[in-house]
Protein backbone atom coordinates (compact mmCIF):
# COMPACT_ATOMS: atom_id res chain seq x y z
CA UNK A 1 0.00 0.00 0.00
CA UNK A 2 2.86 2.33 0.95
CA UNK A 3 4.65 1.56 -2.24
CA UNK A 4 1.60 2.40 -4.34
CA UNK A 5 1.22 5.67 -2.46
CA UNK A 6 4.88 6.51 -3.09
CA UNK A 7 4.41 5.82 -6.77
CA UNK A 8 1.26 7.92 -7.05
CA UNK A 9 2.50 10.93 -5.02
CA UNK A 10 4.89 12.33 -7.68
CA UNK A 11 2.26 11.75 -10.35
CA UNK A 12 -0.28 13.65 -8.26
CA UNK A 13 2.14 16.52 -7.66
CA UNK A 14 2.98 16.69 -11.37
CA UNK A 15 -0.72 16.67 -12.29
CA UNK A 16 -1.45 19.45 -9.78
CA UNK A 17 1.43 21.57 -11.04
CA UNK A 18 0.35 20.96 -14.64
CA UNK A 19 -3.21 22.05 -13.92
CA UNK A 20 -1.97 25.19 -12.13
CA UNK A 21 0.39 26.13 -14.95
CA UNK A 22 -2.35 25.56 -17.49
CA UNK A 23 -4.68 27.87 -15.54
CA UNK A 24 -1.96 30.55 -15.34
CA UNK A 25 -1.06 30.31 -19.02
CA UNK A 26 -4.65 30.41 -20.22
CA UNK A 27 -5.26 33.37 -17.89
CA UNK A 28 -2.29 35.17 -19.44
CA UNK A 29 -3.67 34.41 -22.90
CA UNK A 30 -7.08 35.82 -22.03
CA UNK A 31 -5.49 38.80 -20.31
CA UNK A 32 -7.11 38.08 -16.95
CA UNK A 33 -3.86 37.10 -15.26
CA UNK A 34 -0.65 39.10 -15.29
CA UNK A 35 2.23 37.48 -13.38
CA UNK A 36 3.97 40.86 -13.13
CA UNK A 37 0.78 42.69 -12.20
CA UNK A 38 0.55 44.42 -8.87
CA UNK A 39 -2.83 44.78 -7.14
CA UNK A 40 -3.52 48.34 -6.06
CA UNK A 41 -3.38 48.92 -2.31
CA UNK A 42 -5.96 51.70 -2.69
CA UNK A 43 -8.97 49.50 -3.48
CA UNK A 44 -11.84 50.30 -1.07
CA UNK A 45 -9.64 52.93 0.59
CA UNK A 46 -10.11 56.70 0.41
CA UNK A 47 -8.29 58.51 -2.35
CA UNK A 48 -5.06 60.03 -0.96
CA UNK A 49 -4.94 63.78 -0.46
CA UNK A 50 -3.43 65.68 -3.39
CA UNK A 51 -3.45 69.15 -4.81
CA UNK A 52 -2.07 69.47 -8.32
CA UNK A 53 -2.15 72.26 -10.86
CA UNK A 54 -5.41 71.38 -12.61
CA UNK A 55 -7.45 69.79 -9.85
CA UNK A 56 -7.23 68.49 -6.28
CA UNK A 57 -8.75 65.61 -4.35
CA UNK A 58 -11.50 67.97 -3.15
CA UNK A 59 -12.48 68.71 -6.78
CA UNK A 60 -12.90 64.98 -7.46
CA UNK A 61 -14.94 64.31 -4.31
CA UNK A 62 -17.07 67.45 -4.88
CA UNK A 63 -18.59 65.73 -7.93
CA UNK A 64 -20.57 63.45 -5.66
CA UNK A 65 -20.56 60.79 -8.37
CA UNK A 66 -18.02 58.27 -9.65
CA UNK A 67 -15.09 59.62 -11.65
CA UNK A 68 -12.66 57.73 -13.87
CA UNK A 69 -9.07 58.92 -13.29
CA UNK A 70 -6.36 58.14 -15.82
CA UNK A 71 -2.60 58.58 -15.40
CA UNK A 72 -0.89 59.10 -18.74
CA UNK A 73 2.16 60.73 -20.30
CA UNK A 74 3.19 61.92 -23.74
CA UNK A 75 6.34 59.77 -23.53
CA UNK A 76 4.34 56.62 -22.93
CA UNK A 77 3.78 54.41 -25.97
CA UNK A 78 0.89 52.32 -24.54
CA UNK A 79 -0.90 55.64 -23.89
CA UNK A 80 -1.07 56.21 -27.66
CA UNK A 81 -2.61 52.77 -28.01
CA UNK A 82 -5.09 53.65 -25.28
CA UNK A 83 -6.05 57.07 -26.69
CA UNK A 84 -8.88 55.85 -29.04
CA UNK A 85 -10.43 53.84 -26.19
CA UNK A 86 -10.43 56.92 -23.95
CA UNK A 87 -12.04 58.97 -26.76
CA UNK A 88 -14.83 56.35 -26.89
CA UNK A 89 -15.34 56.79 -23.15
CA UNK A 90 -15.58 60.54 -23.65
CA UNK A 91 -18.15 59.98 -26.40
CA UNK A 92 -20.11 57.82 -23.93
CA UNK A 93 -20.09 60.80 -21.51
CA UNK A 94 -18.03 59.01 -18.88
CA UNK A 95 -16.54 61.59 -16.49
CA UNK A 96 -12.88 61.02 -17.32
CA UNK A 97 -10.19 63.07 -15.60
CA UNK A 98 -6.56 62.92 -16.63
CA UNK A 99 -3.32 63.28 -14.70
CA UNK A 100 -0.19 63.84 -16.80
CA UNK A 101 2.57 61.89 -15.03
CA UNK A 102 6.13 63.29 -15.08
CA UNK A 103 5.50 65.06 -18.35
CA UNK A 104 6.50 68.50 -19.62
CA UNK A 105 3.42 70.68 -20.03
CA UNK A 106 4.12 71.49 -23.69
CA UNK A 107 4.63 67.80 -24.46
CA UNK A 108 1.33 66.89 -22.75
CA UNK A 109 -0.53 69.58 -24.68
CA UNK A 110 0.98 68.44 -27.98
CA UNK A 111 0.05 64.82 -27.17
CA UNK A 112 -3.58 65.77 -26.48
CA UNK A 113 -3.73 67.85 -29.69
CA UNK A 114 -2.41 64.97 -31.73
CA UNK A 115 -4.33 62.04 -30.22
CA UNK A 116 -7.43 63.90 -29.00
CA UNK A 117 -8.26 65.15 -25.52
CA UNK A 118 -10.67 62.76 -23.78
CA UNK A 119 -10.39 64.48 -20.39
CA UNK A 120 -12.97 66.71 -18.72
CA UNK A 121 -10.21 67.97 -16.43
CA UNK A 122 -6.46 67.76 -16.66
CA UNK A 123 -3.96 67.87 -13.80
CA UNK A 124 -0.18 67.83 -14.04
CA UNK A 125 1.95 65.67 -11.73
CA UNK A 126 5.32 67.06 -12.78
CA UNK A 127 7.39 65.45 -9.99
CA UNK A 128 5.54 62.12 -10.06
CA UNK A 129 4.99 62.31 -6.28
CA UNK A 130 1.21 61.96 -6.58
CA UNK A 131 1.73 58.89 -8.76
CA UNK A 132 3.84 57.30 -6.00
CA UNK A 133 1.26 58.37 -3.42
CA UNK A 134 -1.31 56.39 -5.44
CA UNK A 135 1.10 53.47 -5.84
CA UNK A 136 1.31 53.54 -9.63
CA UNK A 137 4.27 51.76 -11.20
CA UNK A 138 3.97 53.16 -14.70
CA UNK A 139 1.60 54.73 -17.17
CA UNK A 140 -1.16 54.35 -18.17
CA UNK A 141 -3.06 53.37 -15.04
CA UNK A 142 -6.76 53.97 -14.47
CA UNK A 143 -8.79 54.26 -11.26
CA UNK A 144 -12.51 54.49 -10.53
CA UNK A 145 -13.26 56.72 -7.55
CA UNK A 146 -16.83 56.67 -6.23
CA UNK A 147 -18.93 59.66 -5.16
CA UNK A 148 -17.59 59.60 -1.61
CA UNK A 149 -13.93 59.54 -2.66
CA UNK A 150 -13.32 55.81 -2.18
CA UNK A 151 -11.22 54.02 -4.82
CA UNK A 152 -13.29 51.17 -6.25
CA UNK A 153 -11.38 49.83 -9.23
CA UNK A 154 -7.90 49.94 -10.71
CA UNK A 155 -6.33 48.87 -13.96
CA UNK A 156 -2.64 49.00 -14.93
CA UNK A 157 -1.80 49.26 -18.61
CA UNK A 158 -3.82 50.47 -21.58
CA UNK A 159 -7.57 49.95 -21.04
CA UNK A 160 -8.91 47.22 -23.31
CA UNK A 161 -11.96 48.16 -25.40
CA UNK A 162 -14.03 45.53 -23.57
CA UNK A 163 -13.24 47.12 -20.21
CA UNK A 164 -14.16 50.54 -21.60
CA UNK A 165 -17.53 49.19 -22.81
CA UNK A 166 -18.29 47.75 -19.36
CA UNK A 167 -17.24 51.03 -17.74
CA UNK A 168 -19.44 53.04 -20.13
CA UNK A 169 -22.54 50.95 -19.35
CA UNK A 170 -21.83 51.02 -15.61
CA UNK A 171 -21.31 54.79 -15.61
CA UNK A 172 -24.49 55.31 -17.65
CA UNK A 173 -26.51 53.31 -15.10
CA UNK B 1 46.16 51.99 -31.22
CA UNK B 2 45.04 48.84 -29.38
CA UNK B 3 47.02 49.94 -26.34
CA UNK B 4 45.23 53.28 -26.29
CA UNK B 5 41.91 51.48 -26.58
CA UNK B 6 42.76 49.15 -23.71
CA UNK B 7 43.78 52.08 -21.53
CA UNK B 8 40.56 53.91 -22.42
CA UNK B 9 38.49 50.80 -21.61
CA UNK B 10 40.24 50.43 -18.26
CA UNK B 11 39.61 54.08 -17.47
CA UNK B 12 35.89 53.86 -18.24
CA UNK B 13 33.94 53.68 -15.00
CA UNK B 14 31.39 50.87 -14.81
CA UNK B 15 27.87 52.19 -15.22
CA UNK B 16 26.22 51.74 -11.84
CA UNK B 17 22.59 52.73 -11.59
CA UNK B 18 23.24 55.16 -8.77
CA UNK B 19 26.27 56.75 -10.36
CA UNK B 20 24.95 60.26 -9.99
CA UNK B 21 26.67 61.72 -6.93
CA UNK B 22 23.99 64.39 -6.74
CA UNK B 23 21.58 61.70 -5.50
CA UNK B 24 23.71 60.85 -2.47
CA UNK B 25 23.15 62.46 0.90
CA UNK B 26 25.96 64.80 2.06
CA UNK B 27 26.40 62.84 5.30
CA UNK B 28 28.27 59.59 4.42
CA UNK B 29 26.86 57.69 7.43
CA UNK B 30 23.32 58.67 6.48
CA UNK B 31 24.00 57.78 2.83
CA UNK B 32 25.28 54.34 3.91
CA UNK B 33 22.08 53.85 5.89
CA UNK B 34 20.02 54.82 2.85
CA UNK B 35 21.93 52.36 0.64
CA UNK B 36 21.57 49.51 3.16
CA UNK B 37 17.86 50.18 3.47
CA UNK B 38 17.39 50.73 -0.26
CA UNK B 39 18.84 47.31 -1.12
CA UNK B 40 15.95 45.69 0.80
CA UNK B 41 13.35 47.48 -1.35
CA UNK B 42 12.14 46.13 -4.66
CA UNK B 43 12.00 48.29 -7.75
CA UNK B 44 8.40 47.89 -8.96
CA UNK B 45 9.44 48.29 -12.59
CA UNK B 46 12.39 45.88 -12.85
CA UNK B 47 10.89 43.67 -10.13
CA UNK B 48 13.99 41.62 -9.37
CA UNK B 49 16.29 44.51 -8.66
CA UNK B 50 16.47 46.64 -5.56
CA UNK B 51 15.84 50.36 -5.91
CA UNK B 52 19.56 50.90 -5.33
CA UNK B 53 20.46 48.70 -8.31
CA UNK B 54 17.76 49.72 -10.73
CA UNK B 55 18.16 52.39 -13.37
CA UNK B 56 14.42 52.96 -13.78
CA UNK B 57 12.77 56.33 -13.21
CA UNK B 58 10.53 55.02 -10.46
CA UNK B 59 13.54 53.55 -8.60
CA UNK B 60 15.25 56.95 -8.78
CA UNK B 61 12.13 58.63 -7.37
CA UNK B 62 11.94 56.05 -4.57
CA UNK B 63 15.65 56.54 -3.77
CA UNK B 64 14.97 60.25 -3.53
CA UNK B 65 11.97 59.71 -1.24
CA UNK B 66 13.93 57.31 1.02
CA UNK B 67 16.74 59.85 1.34
CA UNK B 68 14.43 62.79 1.92
CA UNK B 69 12.58 60.93 4.65
CA UNK B 70 15.78 59.65 6.31
CA UNK B 71 17.22 63.15 6.29
CA UNK B 72 13.97 64.40 7.84
CA UNK B 73 14.57 62.05 10.79
CA UNK B 74 12.24 59.18 9.92
CA UNK B 75 13.54 55.69 10.65
CA UNK B 76 13.56 52.66 8.35
CA UNK B 77 10.46 51.09 9.92
CA UNK B 78 8.42 54.25 9.31
CA UNK B 79 9.53 54.51 5.68
CA UNK B 80 8.87 50.81 5.17
CA UNK B 81 5.30 51.21 6.47
CA UNK B 82 4.82 54.22 4.19
CA UNK B 83 5.97 52.25 1.14
CA UNK B 84 4.00 49.10 1.98
CA UNK B 85 0.83 51.21 2.32
CA UNK B 86 1.31 52.32 -1.31
CA UNK B 87 2.83 49.30 -3.03
CA UNK B 88 2.01 46.38 -0.74
CA UNK B 89 4.40 43.77 0.66
CA UNK B 90 5.72 43.25 -2.87
CA UNK B 91 7.94 46.32 -2.42
CA UNK B 92 9.93 44.38 0.19
CA UNK B 93 12.55 42.05 -1.30
CA UNK B 94 12.22 39.88 1.82
CA UNK B 95 8.52 39.14 2.22
CA UNK B 96 7.17 39.17 5.79
CA UNK B 97 5.56 36.02 7.20
CA UNK B 98 1.82 36.32 6.63
CA UNK B 99 -0.93 33.81 5.99
CA UNK B 100 -0.21 34.12 2.25
CA UNK B 101 3.56 33.67 2.50
CA UNK B 102 3.43 30.92 5.10
CA UNK B 103 3.72 28.22 2.44
CA UNK B 104 6.73 30.02 0.97
CA UNK B 105 8.55 30.27 4.29
CA UNK B 106 7.56 26.78 5.39
CA UNK B 107 8.55 25.10 2.11
CA UNK B 108 12.16 24.19 3.14
CA UNK B 109 10.92 22.57 6.35
CA UNK B 110 8.10 20.84 4.46
CA UNK B 111 10.57 19.51 1.88
CA UNK B 112 12.76 18.07 4.65
CA UNK B 113 9.75 16.51 6.36
CA UNK B 114 8.51 14.92 3.12
CA UNK B 115 12.00 13.65 2.28
CA UNK B 116 12.34 12.16 5.77
CA UNK B 117 8.95 10.51 5.48
CA UNK B 118 9.80 9.05 2.08
CA UNK B 119 13.10 7.68 3.39
CA UNK B 120 11.37 6.15 6.38
CA UNK B 121 8.74 4.48 4.21
CA UNK B 122 11.36 3.18 1.80
CA UNK B 123 13.44 1.70 4.62
CA UNK B 124 10.39 0.04 6.09
CA UNK B 125 9.19 -1.37 2.79
CA UNK B 126 12.49 -3.06 1.80
CA UNK B 127 11.50 -6.68 1.22
CA UNK B 128 12.67 -9.20 3.83
CA UNK B 129 15.20 -11.64 2.33
CA UNK B 130 13.53 -14.89 1.15
CA UNK B 131 13.45 -17.71 3.67
CA UNK B 132 16.19 -20.35 3.24
CA UNK B 133 15.21 -23.46 1.27
CA UNK B 134 13.57 -26.28 3.15
CA UNK B 135 15.15 -29.72 3.12
CA UNK B 136 12.61 -31.01 0.54
CA UNK B 137 13.22 -28.03 -1.78
CA UNK B 138 16.96 -28.43 -1.51
CA UNK B 139 16.74 -32.09 -2.48
CA UNK B 140 14.44 -31.28 -5.40
CA UNK B 141 16.79 -28.59 -6.67
CA UNK B 142 19.73 -30.97 -6.44
CA UNK B 143 17.76 -33.48 -8.48
CA UNK B 144 16.99 -30.85 -11.12
CA UNK B 145 20.52 -29.54 -11.48
CA UNK B 146 22.19 -32.96 -11.58
CA UNK B 147 22.94 -33.91 -15.14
Amino acid sequence: MNRRWLLLAPLGIAAGAGASFYAMLSGMKRGTFDPRGLPSQLIDKPLPEFNLPGFSRADVVKQGRPVLLNFFASWCVPCIEEAPTLMKLRAARVPLWGIAYKDKSEATDAFLLRHGNPFAHLARDLSGDVGIEWGITGVPETFVVDGSGIVRWHFAGPLPDEAAQVLATRFAA
Amino acid sequence: MIRILVVLLLLAAPAFAISDPREALPDPAMEARAVTFGTTLRCLVCQNESIEDSGSDLARDLRRIVRTKLAAGENEAQIRTWLVARYGDFVLLKPPITLFTLALWASPVLCLLVAGLVMLLMRRSTATPPAPLTEAERRRLEGLTRT
